[in-house]
């Protein structure tokens, strides 16, 4: 359509008249050329079949009631009634924790925050939307989460150290709670974990393959960079072994091999089994992340440390490790959205997880035919919390200068 | 007070013939040299690594002999004695576990290959939208990728499954598309060629006509090496395969395939091809979850290319989708390779995944057999290694292409 001039002064075109419009917006993004106008017609006819249908369906087809009847085993599983309010005070601590570090670190998106608190108090105030047990705990949590928040706020810098410190106490906290203390009669009792069931396993599942395959990761990366050839080979080994097999193998393998592997008389239950099946799975994912934060550090950081006379451990744990895991901090949050998906495969095994529950749930009489509702319910359920960790963890890349030096 | 440091090991190779020896002339004694050191501590750590193995093994051994159970391969030439559902290859249920061991193995390589194809078509399609200047078509597709990267695949999988294709009407009331397809709860139908007495012929003149294209691929290389004109292999080697193919279609004396329309008699389906729900719903959702990946894959690599590349290439008048072939796309290749290398191999394992919804791919077929026969250390062992051989071969293969595409620095 232009004419190719000599750009001689005569035509030098005038700069453009064109100011930002809506219209020259609208334009310019929907329909610049005949094949952008079929584009968008194509894309808005996408959207609005697709919204419809769905939108139509769960307004007026769905019958959420699947959910709703079910909605504390989707949540605990087969807990005890009596023994619920520890996983409420374990969701309590989170929410005082979480508070703690916004107020400390992010104190931003205020809007943000606040959906995430008006969230529980939602669900409490709607008339079929909790329980009459949960919603006295509904109302508490945003009340804690801001009582943590202005705590953080105020105190600021100092609380730092807690607050890392609560954080890592508050794994190990919260399995002992769930877990138990003292015999049945006692004031916190053990509660087997064959009862342990829907979103309270598949957290713990996902936080406890996470943060105890850790250490094996860390040794196995070191293991495979190390210069004494047996080590780096049976690191080399196990790590291309297992990530060569889909999870599922290993799992089904945790379930039927572990207990032959062990000696006659102990026993393992279940959802140890399924754990020590997660650990071995991640453990060889997490030494690649790991060794990908170990390339990137310099080699000229281990000749200074030499060089200053620190010896070979002395080095790793001092000088390598402390800059390698700093790298890998984003990868390691998606190695836990990773897993935290992947644990669905549990369900596979006959574990009662958010999945497993749900595919029980649909096999009762009475819920028969109900499979759209409860298997969307527990896809939003997986995609919020997936989202929502993806999208902290690019927080945290930027925040953490991950990259830059 | 002067601690003994160990050396470096670049330092020690430097002077090893001063290793042995302290700065006072006196021998280092054994348990301070560093290489005695080394060795020592690696014969340990692998004996530790043995004693675990021995350890495990003898608990096994002991606990298979608890419940009278032996160790060996025999078994798979046993009768399996259990029905597949869907089989590539002659199969019932008096073939023997080996047979259906094969059977699983053929239709995983099935779907993973199928979905591979789709998932790449999908996720390249998906990966240019997401870079779209419309921003509709930009949201549409980030939002297929959001959606899918954040949830399990098993639960798409099960949705799909049970809430899709398992509430399609029923096979009385199917919905008939164009050229006889008929879907309906029992699957989808789709016509299908039978073949006829002269398909072996055909087959034959088919592998001429590659044979054919291929010498045609070569002589364009030559002539493009000759006189520097680009290539046209593309149009020219597939174009004398096809001419090859249609004379010979047209030149049997009895066409090599008739085509089959599926038909409704009653509550069967007769003649086409019958595609089960599982395997729909397995294809598919292994499709659609891997191409959300594929598509930040193929993303990335679009966006990796410099922007001069596109304004150079424009600047000697190439047209729109030359840069995209020419310039863009063989630069973006080198990134997006390495990662999509990685889903392709996800897509392999994940096709496990189809023992939740019934297709029998290899991990389910010998989740039966391991029911059937007992044999649960040899099974899972033999299943293992398939799939560690799957992904070694894929992972060479890939490489293999990875190291032809690379770029060569002056």
């Amino acid at each position: 359509m232009t004419s190719l001039a000599p750009s001689t002064t005569a035509n030098i075109l005038p700069p453009p008249l064109e100011r930002p419009t809506l219209l020259g917006w609208l334009y310019r993004n929907f329909f610049s050329s005949w094949f952008n106008v079929l584009l968008t017609i194509g894309a808005a006819a996408l959207v609005y079949v697709v919204t419809k249908s769905v939108l139509g369906w769960a307004l007026t087809e769905a019958r959420w009631e699947v959910v709703l009847v079910n909605i504390r085993l989707l949540m605990v599983g087969q807990y005890p009634m009596a023994q619920v309010w520890r996983v409420w005070l374990c969701v309590h601590m989170l929410a005082a924790i979480g508070g703690l570090s916004w107020g400390i670190w992010i104190r931003r998106y205020r809007l943000l925050g606040a959906l995430v608190l008006a969230a529980p108090m939602a669900l409490a105030l709607m008339p079929s939307g909790a329980s009459p047990s949960a919603r006295p705990h509904l109302i508490a949590l945003p009340v804690i989460g801001i009582i943590g928040f202005v705590l953080g706020r105020f105190s600021g810098k100092r609380a730092q150290r807690t607050a890392i410190g609560l954080w890592i106490a508050y794994l190990p906290l919260t399995i002992l709670i769930i877990n138990g203390l003292t015999a049945q009669t006692g004031w916190l009792p053990v509660v087997s974990s064959n009862v342990w069931g829907g979103l309270l396993l598949t957290f713990l599942l996902t936080a406890v393959g996470i943060l105890v395959s850790f250490p094996f990761g860390v040794l196995l990366a070191l293991g495979r960079r190390s210069q004494l050839p047996i080590i780096r080979w049976t690191s080399i080994a196990y790590i291309e072994l297992v990530r060569g097999v889909p999870l599922v193998t290993i799992l089904f393998m945790a379930q039927i091999m572990l207990p032959l592997f062990l000696p006659a008389g102990i026993t393992v239950d279940r959802v140890l089994r399924a754990m020590v099946g997660i650990i071995l799975f991640t453990a060889a994912y997490q030494a690649e992340n790991v060794r990908g934060g170990l390339q990137a550090v310099p080699h000229g950081q281990y000749e200074a440390a030499h060089a200053v006379g620190l010896n070979s451990v002395q080095t790793t744990v001092l000088i390598i490790l402390p800059q390698a895991l700093r790298n890998v901090i984003p990868v390691l949050v998606g190695q836990f959205i990773a897993l935290y998906k992947d644990t669905s495969l549990v369900a596979i095994v006959g574990l009662l997880d958010l999945l497993g529950i749900a595919r029980s749930i649909v096999s009762q009489p009475q819920f028969i035919g109900l499979q759209r509702e409860a298997y969307l319910f527990i896809t939003v359920i997986y995609w919020l919390f997936s989202y929502v960790m993806a999208h902290l963890s690019q927080r945290l890349e930027v925040a953490l200068g991950v990259g830059e030096r | 007070m002067v601690r003994a440091q160990p050396c470096p090991d670049h330092l020690l190779s430097l002077n090893s013939a001063h290793a042995t020896r302290a700065p006072g002339g006196r021998a280092i004694p054994l348990w301070r040299d560093v290489r005695v050191l080394r060795l020592f501590g690696q014969i340990v750590f692998l004996a530790g690594v043995v004693a675990v193995f021995v350890y495990l093994g003898r608990n096994m051994l002991a606990a298979m002999q608890r419940q009278g159970l032996g160790l060996g391969f025999s078994f798979i030439r046993l009768t399996a004695g259990f029905d597949i559902g869907e089989y590539l290859i002659e199969y019932s249920r008096s073939s023997t576990y080996l047979r259906a061991f094969e059977v699983g193995l053929l239709n995983t390589a099935l779907v993973s290959v199928l979905g591979i194809i789709l998932a790449t078509a999908i996720g390249v399609l998906v990966g240019v939208a997401r870079l779209s200047r419309n921003a509709l078509v930009q949201f549409l597709a980030r939002a297929y990728i959001e959606f899918l990267r954040n949830i399990p695949l098993l639960v798409l999988l099960i949705f799909w499954y049970t809430g899709v294709f398992l509430k399609l009407p029923r096979v009385n009331q199917a919905i008939v598309g164009p050229g006889g397809l008929l879907i309906s709860n029992r699957g989808v139908n789709v016509p299908w060629g039978n073949p006829t007495g002269s398909l072996p012929s055909y087959l034959a003149i088919l592998g001429l006509g590659l044979i054919l294209a291929l010498l045609v691929a070569f002589w364009c290389h030559a002539l493009a090496n000759r006189t520097g004109r680009a290539p046209l292999t593309w149009l020219w080697a597939p174009m004398a395969f096809l001419a090859v193919a249609t004379i010979g279609w047209i030149g049997l004396p009895v066409a090599p395939l008739t085509l089959q329309a599926p038909a409704l008699q009653g509550l069967r389906v007769v003649g086409g091809k019958q595609l089960t729900p599982e395997f729909m719903a397995l294809l598919s959702g292994l499709a659609m979850y891997t191409s959300a990946f594929i598509a930040d894959v193929v993303r990335a690599g679009l966006q990796s290319v410099p922007k001069g590349q596109v304004e150079a290439a424009k600047a000697v008048g190439l047209k729109d989708a030359q840069v995209l072939r020419l310039v863009v796309f063989p630069q973006a290749l080198r990134v997006i390779i390495p990662p999509l290398t990685g889903h392709y191999l996800n897509l392999t394992k994940n096709s496990s995944l189809a023992v939740a919804i019934g297709y029998p791919d290899l991990f389910s077929v010998s989740g039966t057999i391991l029911n059937q026969s007992g044999r649960a250390v040899e099974v899972i062992a033999v299943v293992m290694a398939v799939y560690l051989l799957i992904s070694l071969l894929t992972s060479l293969l890939m490489n293999w292409y990875n190291r032809r595409i690379r770029l060569i620095e002056r």
